[in-house]
């Protein structure tokens, strides 16, 4: 039987019904219309489904919607500073093409978020460390990683 | 995942009763990283899901020099990673979870979870091992001890009772002149299983090794604690040649099968070395 589920996501209240056997990630995707989060091995492997919940970095796909009931989440959706402007990650991830397929992105743009949040300015072990929970096929992680340092101050931009 | 009731009990007796109710249908979730993916791969699939998170005290973090270290079943392997205590009291511990998964991961996977999981690769199963850390366990019967190092019976085998439910782990406070080291070894340091893990504690009073602990992981159907390797050291002065045997000792105790991340005869060879280094450094910090 489908119960319900109060939460706040990106600053909104929201209230879902979803069954007991529901993921966050679903109930994210499907129930709330927020497909901005990825699924990609929905096992806690890949950090596509990173959102931000109670203000650390988790793998949705691992939370039952349940256990959302009053939580304070942060999604892709978000981040923007405005429906014009993205946020200072997401210029730097275009600017050094720290994306390609696109897929990783938004698990890695919270999961940089999360870390810039604790540590402004993470040295680039700190932002390795940090994403070791994401899986990114297609860009060795160098863009990436340089968007991030970027986005700190910490890492110069390339010529 | 298929279809299961949730309940939220608000003590350990509604819990407790919800277990019995549920006969062996009904699992506890705390951090959920391994049940998420079992219920998701089938490997189980309860008929109820007890949610222990509203119970009160299951949080607990505290450390007194006395009484040593309590954790709540809902302590994360996150927040044991990060906190100046665990780091500096429970050095192994602390190492084990942070080479442990992901952050993402860390900040919902519970050391009692860990624990409960009772996975022969196990991170932070040797580190507790060697420190002496004892099992809360509640159930029907009111309130029992276990020893970490006895609650393992095999692999994702516990001597946990279906009606019971662990609360708490308790280290006990380190004695003066410990060192305790725990490496692990894999192709990658985070979202890596072990192939071979080593657990020290080392108690130094002058230049004599006065306790030890050596414990295994990945290299029997549970932790192994390498007692022949202890016996070694044990009381005498820590000589090089003396550390080279007691890591000997600890390669032959090892019971490693062969798998995707190594051979048996890799993993015994890798348990050599291990101990000698975990040994090395246990005493450097002891020092």
């Amino acid at each position: 039987m489908k119960q319900l589920v109060a939460f706040t996501v990106n600053g909104e209240e929201r209230e879902i019904a979803v069954e007991p056997n529901r993921s966050l990630l679903d109930a994210l995707r499907t129930e709330a219309g927020l497909t901005g989060t990825k699924k990609g091995c929905d096992v806690g492997e890949c950090g596509s489904c990173t959102v931000i919940m109670d203000g650390k970095p988790v793998n949705a796909c691992l939370v039952l919607a349940m256990e959302a009931q009053g939580a304070t989440l942060t999604t892709i959706e978000g981040v923007q500073c405005s429906a014009e402007e993205p946020h200072p990650l997401q210029e730097n991830f275009m600017q050094c093409g720290a994306a390609q397929c696109g897929f990783c992105t938004p698990g890695i743009i919270m999961m940089a978020k999360a870390l810039l949040d604790e540590n402004p300015k993470p040295t680039t072990d700190e932002i390795r460390f940090a994403i070791a929970g994401n899986i990114c096929r297609c860009t060795g992680y160098t863009k990436i990683i340089e968007a991030i340092g970027r986005t700190a101050g910490t890492v110069e931009a390339q010529p | 995942m298929k279809y299961f009731e949730y309940s939220e009990p608000a003590t350990l007796q509604e819990a407790v009763a919800l277990l019995r109710d549920g006969a062996g249908q009904a699992s506890l979730i705390a951090g959920g990283t391994d049940l998420m993916v079992q219920m998701k791969e089938h490997v189980r699939q309860p008929a109820r899901v007890i949610n222990i998170k509203k119970i009160p005290g299951m949080d607990d973090f505290a450390y007194d020099p006395q009484g040593g270290l309590t954790l709540g079943a809902l302590v994360t392997t996150r927040q044991v990673e990060t906190s100046p205590v665990t780091q500096r009291h429970y050095a192994s511990l602390a190492r084990a979870a942070t080479d442990f998964a992901s952050i993402q991961v860390r900040n919902r996977a519970t050391v009692v979870g860990n624990v409960c999981r009772a996975s022969p690769s196990a991170d932070t199963l040797p580190a507790l091992i060697a420190d002496g850390a004892v099992l809360r366990i509640h159930g029907p019967n009111g309130r029992r001890l276990c020893a970490v190092e006895d609650f393992c019976t095999g692999p994702g085998r516990t001597a946990l009772g279906s009606e019971e439910i662990v609360t708490h782990i308790v280290i006990p406070p380190p004695a003066p002149g410990t060192g305790k080291v725990y490496i692990k070894h894999g192709r990658r340091a985070q979202m890596e299983l072990a192939t071979v893990g080593v657990a020290v504690s080392l108690t130094l009073a002058g230049g004599d090794c006065q306790a030890v602990s050596i414990v295994l992981a990945a290299v029997a159907p549970t932790p192994l604690r390498a007692r022949q390797a202890e016996a070694v050291l044990r009381g005498q002065p820590l000589t090089s040649a003396l550390i080279a045997a007691a890591a000997q000792a600890a390669s032959q105790e090892a019971r490693p099968i062969g798998d995707v991340r190594g051979s048996a005869d890799y993993r015994r060879e890798m348990v050599r070395v291990l101990t000698r280094r975990a040994i090395e450094q246990a005493i450097e910090e002891a020092a």
